[in-house]
């Protein structure tokens, strides 16, 4: 039966350096659980002290109500599939994936209708006298994949484990861990710094930085509402504009040239400078607007990316549908910016932190 | 909640290989040092023994004799080895894999057959002077320092040729072909690419050269006659039958030392600067010449390969000739392997027993000090790495005079038993086998060890399960390198050796002191042909994944 993972105030130091820095994760049983953020980031180091092959130095972890902390890494229960996946290359595919069983005594017969099962659902049962080396990256994969979670553990963790594949597989063995994890309902914590890939796969995303949580939230909410600065220059691809706040009324007035301003709520009290980050599809062409001049126009197939110099002195991007919109527009051409004012997100210029 | 030490498998065997080590090396090795400072005469605390050796020139002369006989052998060699590594890389020299296996048997050989050998061909009864006095010619002379330089040259010249030649191999293709297209003539690409490029390497070789010929006692012992150099001054000092002084030995003994530890730092300070790591994506091509030209490369390989072999090829030669107590009478007999069999089987079954016990110790050790210094870092593994380094520089007559001097009273009396002769064995053949292990490890991810703890296996089980069986092929190629230098281990074992425990080397060394040169040949075969099957199986297990220097 899988578990729920608790991490209270969690510490990791190396010398005055502290790694990861005071975290606090509540993780729900079955739930896809990613750790997402920049290499030197502390995530790797906060998988490993789950895992049991880093100390925690201060604060608690608990799989349910049992504490963790002097639970020695081969009695954790745990299953791990490592970044350069860690196939035993001495053992042929069956007896990487019975490993773990031999190790917890199963009884042979036992054992081996579950590697069988292991193999079959990765598809993998028909290479299964093979010796690692004469397997493929992908194929590799799926057999890391399935010995981590043949001995169903309480909980499966993943390092980087698509990283050293190529594009195309990476997409595909995505959709592949996605669906495994589903079917076998264990909570899954997948360390990654593909934003892309952590968007794609999990049900909740931490985004990390400096060895602490940035924003806790669920892949839609964490594109759609990044809460600082650095979350939304991370996630996705964003246009960072100065603006000026002001109170008007019930509303802000945030102008952001002499000729452009846009009136909105914001969540908080807060006049002066301010940034506001808009993605490409939240700004659009329009009769009024940030006038400009196109840069240089992409065609990309489903949609077209402009790349626009405000009069402002700053570039932003800018994609338009082809489904919206079937012209292409010139190079060169005069237009004017507009932004969506319900999704874009504005922030103080201070602290950097969400206040629309 | 912290745990400071775990008193875990790990630490016990921390404490306990630092302990062995700290026993058999340091401890030894320091007293050697603390006895240096007593004079022999009054009993007290002094320097009297190192003024002793710079006052007197019949001592100091034979630290500038040994300085000058490494110091020429490093350059000859290095004129040597040098371009032996570019044909060998660079042209499709003839019969290369086999040149290849010749060179390191060349260097493997029993360290004294080479003087040995030269004596039988040019020595006053070699059969080379022989013929050119019956032409009326007269050969210079092979005793002494010519002698001595020209068997160093041709017996260590593979160490430079090895290490050039490896890393002229990892020069990646691109490098020379970015010089080509810059505009850059063959010569001027050597000159000015390749060689920088390979320096450190050729100067590590140069650095093995130099001590190995500094700390060597057989050959000059043998060729010197009146050169005496500074091991063979160490050992008559000991040995002399006037009653030897321990104390004015000690004091040459970390003369040597201090020598040959020096070359070391500097060349291991002038390394860190200089370091050019490479990986050789695309290695350089081998260009294939034919005919003529194939032939004149060929040509100078073949020679040095040819003087590197000829010892060994003499050896084995020269064991089946008759001989009488006058010496060689001319026709084929078995004659002297009959006469080893019935005087000498002790010393054959003594060497092959010491050292197989002696390959047991050094393959746990070498696993677990590998493994300490590779993954467990810390203060244990730094020590152990810097121990480790410590055989290297220390001659074998200084270790073995360094083991007398600490085990010749209780509790710990070991002097003329079968165990100092192991001990000095493990001790200065461990290192082989650490090497070897450790390169292994090192290229194994950490995270195969993880898996199998992640997977419910505890650590300990783990490292003899996983850890350990990885690493096998690792360990028992430096294991074989270990077994090969043990059995030809001379100069510790002629300090140590007691009545009943001589071994083959001694015996080797004995026999030609008493002109007994067909038996020397007949044991000395026996190591040649020991020594060329466990290389075989070196190269067939390693496969040329571990280098032999």
């Amino acid at each position: 039966m899988s578990s729920n993972v608790i991490i209270k105030n969690a510490v990791k130091k190396y010398g005055d350096f502290k790694a990861v820095n005071h975290i606090d994760l509540d993780i729900n049983q079955g739930e896809f659980f990613t750790l997402l953020g920049p290499s030197g980031c502390g995530k790797t180091t906060l998988l490993r002290m789950i895992a049991g092959f880093n100390s925690i130095d201060e604060g608690q972890i608990f799989f349910g109500d049992i504490l963790l902390n002097n639970v020695d890494a081969h009695k954790r229960d745990i299953g791990m599939v490592f970044q350069n996946y860690a196939i035993f290359p001495h053992l042929t595919v069956e007896e990487n994936v019975a490993y773990g069983l031999k190790a917890k005594k199963v009884p042979k017969e036992q054992i081996r209708i579950r590697v069988q099962e292991a193999l079959e659902q990765v598809q993998i049962e028909k290479l299964r006298t093979r010796k690692p080396s004469e397997l493929s990256g992908g194929q590799q994969q799926r057999v890391a994949l399935a010995r981590a979670f043949v001995i169903e553990p309480q909980i499966l963790l993943m390092d980087e484990p698509l990283s050293n594949l190529d594009a195309k597989l990476r997409v595909q063995m995505r959709t592949v861990i996605k669906k495994l994890q589903r079917r076998l309902g264990i909570t899954t914590i997948y360390v990654t710094h593909d934003q892309e890939e952590a968007l794609a796969i999990s049900d909740r995303i931490a985004v990390m930085k400096d060895g602490q949580i940035m924003q806790i939230d669920s892949p839609e909410k964490i594109y759609k509402k990044p809460q600082n600065t650095f979350i939304a220059g991370f996630i996705g691809v964003s246009n960072f504009i100065e603006c000026d706040i002001m109170k008007a009324d019930k509303n802000y007035d945030i102008s952001i040239s002499k000729d452009y301003s846009v009136n909105m709520p914001l969540n908080k009290n807060y006049t002066g400078k301010g940034i506001i980050s808009a993605r490409p599809e939240q700004l659009s062409f329009s009769e009024e607007g940030i006038p400009g001049r196109i840069v240089l126009s992409t065609f990309l197939g489903d949609f077209v990316e402009y790349e626009v110099l405000l009069n402002t002195g700053q570039t932003v991007r800018l994609n338009e549908y082809t489904k919206d919109e079937s012209q292409v527009k010139p190079d060169e051409k005069e237009v004017h910016v507009t932004l969506d004012t319900n999704r874009i997100s504005v922030y103080d210029s201070e602290k950097e932190e969400v206040i629309s | 909640m912290k745990r400071l030490i775990k008193l875990d498998f790990w630490f016990w065997v921390k404490i306990g290989v630092v302990a062995t080590l700290v026993l058999f090396l340091i401890y030894p090795f320091s007293s050697l040092i603390y006895r240096s400072f007593f004079s022999a005469k009054t009993g007290q605390l002094s320097l009297a023994n190192y003024f002793r050796f710079f006052e007197k020139p019949y001592y100091y002369r034979t630290l500038f004799r040994s300085l000058f006989v490494s110091g020429t052998a490093t350059v000859t060699t290095v004129v040597i080895g040098v371009p032996m590594a570019y044909l060998m890389t660079r042209y499709n020299v003839l019969g290369k894999k086999i040149m290849h296996i010749l060179i390191i048997m060349s260097l493997m050989s029993p360290p004294f057959i080479g003087a040995y050998s030269w004596i039988m061909l040019f020595g006053r009864a070699g059969v080379v002077t022989k013929f050119f006095a019956g032409l009326g010619i007269t050969l210079p002379t092979i005793y002494g320092k010519l002698g001595i330089i020209m068997v160093f040259t041709f017996k260590l010249f593979p160490y430079v040729y090895l290490y050039t030649s490896g890393a002229m191999s990892s020069i990646d293709r691109s490098l020379e072909e970015a010089a080509e297209n810059l505009g850059s003539n063959k010569i001027r690409r050597l000159l000015t690419i390749s060689l920088p490029v390979v320096m450190p390497s050729i100067a590590a070789g140069a650095v093995m050269v130099f001590m190995t010929s500094l700390a060597d006692f057989g050959t000059p012992m043998l060729m010197g006659e009146g050169y005496t150099v500074l091991p063979v001054l160490v050992y008559n000092e000991y040995m002399s039958e006037m009653g030897g002084n321990a104390n004015l030995a000690s004091a040459l003994s970390v003369i040597i030392v201090v020598c040959s530890m020096s070359v070391l730092l500097v060349q291991k300070y002038f390394v860190s600067k200089k370091n050019y790591v490479m990986t050789a994506m695309r290695p350089p091509v081998e260009e294939q010449v034919h005919g003529l030209k194939r032939f004149f490369i060929t040509l100078p390989v073949l020679l040095v390969v040819g003087m590197g072999i000829i010892p060994q090829a003499v050896v084995l030669i020269t064991s089946f000739i008759k001989t009488d107590f006058t010496g060689f009478i001319g026709g084929f007999s078995l004659g002297s392997y009959e006469t080893i069999a019935k005087r000498l089987g002790t010393n054959i079954r003594n060497t092959y027993v010491f050292s197989i016990i002696a390959i047991v110790i050094i393959v746990l050790l070498g696993i677990l000090i590998s493994y300490i210094v590779v993954r467990q870092r810390g203060k244990a593994g730094a020590i152990l790495d810097l121990l480790i380094m410590f055989p290297y520089v220390i001659p074998g007559a200084v270790l073995g005079i360094s083991l007398i001097v600490a085990f010749n009273k209780p509790p710990l009396l070991l002097t003329g038993t079968a165990a100092i002769m192991v001990v000095a064995f493990v001790v200065r053949k461990l290192p082989y086998t650490v090497r070897s292990g450790s390169a292994f490890l090192q290229q194994m991810d950490q995270s195969i060890e993880e898996a199998s703890i992640n997977l419910g296996v505890s650590p300990m089980k783990t490292f003899f399960t996983v850890t350990a069986r990885l690493m096998a092929p690792g360990i028992m190629s430096g294991a074989i390198l270990s077994w090969i230098t043990c059995i030809n281990e001379l100069s510790s074992s002629v300090m140590l050796y007691g009545g009943k425990t001589s071994t083959i080397a001694v015996a080797i060394y004995t026999e030609i002191v008493r002109n007994s040169y067909g038996t020397a040949a007949a044991l000395a075969s026996i190591l040649t042909v020991t020594t060329a099957v466990s290389l075989l199986i070196f190269l067939k297990i390693s496969k040329g994944k571990v280098s032999v220097v």
